[in-house]
């Protein structure tokens, strides 16, 4: 495997100390100076990335006037909007994910078990790149060149099968369209996250199953299933945290009506917001923040754990 | 360490270690048994299949002709769209300034965690993983509070769609973190950079001349993924109003579907040659380096 290079304690080399030597005073400005030189990097994350979190959470308890205020916040759990897209969302990324991991971990596991570096397993790898980060508006227009009113699919079905079904594409632009999108998009993050893992399930574990007298099934159930748990969570996490981000998918199929969290803030962003509600945004994207801090930090937690075994 | 394998979200998987550092000839398909093999491809069939379906009726929308004939038409007109033309125009100058100031801003510091202040290359890692946490939505919102401080004070610069660069820098910070980090360590980046010094040179030469080369794999593989990222991004730049190509591809899906499916189509095409070609040529000097230090041990 690879060196962990970036341990090695690099600061007391022999360089360092032939420059250095005898004045702890300019090893002090020395030590100072390493630090300075991240200060690029420190300033501009900080201006691009810290102070936007800074603005929503200050924004959220604040009034358009700059008054500090809960009401903002309070109407996530009070208003009966907030609430339902909030459910609505996690109850979409919750499924999705799960689809998404079922599906995506099969394909995984029938990818993984070929060629390391075999054609197929690379075409599947940069598909799934591509299908799972460069997605979003077209792949909704994938879906409706499927199943829309005059889609693939639909026309098939309605004209040369005669069957009723799906011939109501109105289904595609509601939730139920959503969430068919969506896992269409997890399936291939699934397949990109989890692939590392299954890579680290070795052969000589399965081997020793198998001299054991254990069967195939055996196997999966005693041993790569447990050793596998923890990274099949944490992918499932991050399939969540996924999908429950998306915006870009809804914003090209769903026109009409913010059913979910991410269109309810688009939505709060372009309209003239109703006095008194100008922060009620940001609040929702401190909402956001919450829960996708949580399930990151329930991810780290079971990462840590699936790092002892998978190496 | 923490960085497991498990946790590579990007396609840089491969560079990751965990195609590269496979030993050769694990063959365990050989050994799996016949049924196993059946099933195998039974859910590659069904998985993939689904996966291809909608492309493939992407391809069948966009051809559709006047009486159940094949046309390309749709993809003549793309060239003759004024808007598709500057939307690409525009996603790929934001695409090259994104990666210039990712790789500016980021392989230095990364460098510098490496071989001077270990103790801060956790802190570098957990800002750089953060976007992930924190959705591109969430970011516009509070983003757009700046950007329109800087359309109001920056003159034309302030106000120009290339200013989303600073932004995708940004997101494109979690996948660069961990496909440049996958090349630092399969190189010892401190005895380098110290052997470099000690032969007398500074550290912007150290590391433009002596250090990116061992890592070109890592930096590749990170502007290939910001590229794609660059021109996938929707979120924000539709809702700060500027007019990238997915935002053009929106706006098209409302007026004339046939070309928009068309223009999709052709930028998912376009992606996924970039990644496979990547993927199947890329990264070689870090894939031989590894080749040579595995040769002794297996």
């Amino acid at each position: 495997m690879t060196e962990p290079a970036g341990d090695v304690p690099a600061p007391g080399t022999a360089e360092t100390a032939g420059l250095a030597s005898g004045e702890a005073g300019s090893r002090r400005m020395r030590g100072a100076g390493n630090y300075l030189a991240l200060l690029p990097f420190f300033l501009y994350v900080g201006l691009f990335l810290i102070l936007p979190t800074l603005i929503i959470a200050i924004g959220a308890f604040t009034t358009a006037k700059g008054q500090p205020t809960l009401d903002n916040v309070s109407r996530l759990f009070t208003d009966s909007v907030y609430v339902d897209t909030f459910i609505k969302s996690i109850q979409l990324a919750v499924l999705t994910a799960i689809g998404g991991a079922i599906f995506g971990g099969l394909l995984a596991w029938a990818v993984v078990r070929g060629d390391p570096n075999g054609f197929l397993r690379q075409l599947v790898i940069a598909a799934s790149g591509v299908l799972a980060q460069f997605g979003g508006v077209m792949l909704a227009f994938a879906f409706l060149a499927t199943f829309g009113f005059n889609g693939l699919v639909t026309i098939f079905l309605r004209d040369i099968v005669h069957i009723g079904l799906l011939t109501d594409a109105a289904w595609l632009y509601s939730l139920t369209g959503l969430a068919v999108v969506y896992t269409y998009f997890q399936i291939p993050l699934m397949l990109i996250v989890f692939l590392p893992s299954l890579d680290g399930v070795r052969q000589e574990w399965y081997d020793a199953s198998a001299s054991l007298g254990g069967s195939s099934w055996s196997f999966w159930r005693h041993v790569g299933g447990p050793i596998l748990a923890p990274s099949f969570l944490g992918a499932l996490l991050l399939l969540f945290t996924n999908a429950f981000s998306a915006y870009a998918t809804a914003a090209a199929l769903i026109s009409q009506g913010a059913s979910i969290v991410t269109l309810q803030i688009a939505g709060a962003l372009q309209s003239e917001v109703v006095p008194g509600q100008e922060n009620v945004g940001k609040a929702l994207a401190l909402g956001m923040i919450v829960v996708v801090a949580l399930v990151m930090l329930l991810y780290a937690l079971i990462q840590r754990r699936a790092s002892r075994w998978v190496q | 360490m923490t960085a497991s394998p498990g946790g590579s979200l990007s396609a840089a998987a491969p560079q990751g270690g965990a195609l590269v550092a496979r030993p050769k000839g694990a063959g365990r398909g050989r050994r799996g048994s016949r049924r196993q093999l059946t099933v195998r491809v039974a859910i590659l069939i069904v998985v993939l299949g689904y996966l291809v379906l909608p492309l493939f009726a992407m391809l069948e929308f966009s051809t559709r002709g006047p009486f159940g004939s094949r046309t390309l038409d749709s993809y003549a007109a793309i060239l003759n769209d004024q808007n598709v033309i500057d939307g690409v125009t525009t996603s790929l100058q934001i695409a090259v300034l994104t990666v210039i100031g990712m790789l500016v801003l980021l392989v230095p510091t990364m460098v510098w965690t490496v071989v001077r202040v270990p103790r801060m290359r956790r802190v570098v890692e957990f800002l750089c993983l953060l976007p992930l946490a924190i959705p591109a939505i969430v970011i516009v919102v509070g983003i757009a509070p700046i950007y329109r401080w800087m359309g109001q004070h920056l003159g034309a610069i302030g106000a120009s769609p290339l200013t989303l660069a600073f932004i995708n820098i940004i997101l494109v910070l979690p996948f660069a973190y961990r496909a440049i980090d996958a090349s630092l360590r399969s190189i010892d980046t401190a005895t380098l950079a110290d052997a470099a010094r000690s032969l007398g040179a500074g550290w912007p030469r150290t590391i433009v001349q002596v250090i990116v080369p061992n890592i070109r794999g890592g930096i590749l593989s990170a502007a290939v993924l910001a590229i794609a990222l660059v021109l996938g991004e929707y979120t924000i730049s539709s809702l700060l109003a500027f007019n990238t190509l997915q935002v053009v591809i929106f706006v098209l899906g409302q007026q004339d579907p046939f070309i928009s499916v068309a223009v999709s189509l052709a930028a998912l095409v376009f992606a996924f040659v970039l990644l496979f070609v990547f993927t199947r040529f890329g990264g070689g000097p870090d894939r031989r380096f590894q080749a040579e230090v595995e040769e002794p041990a297996g």
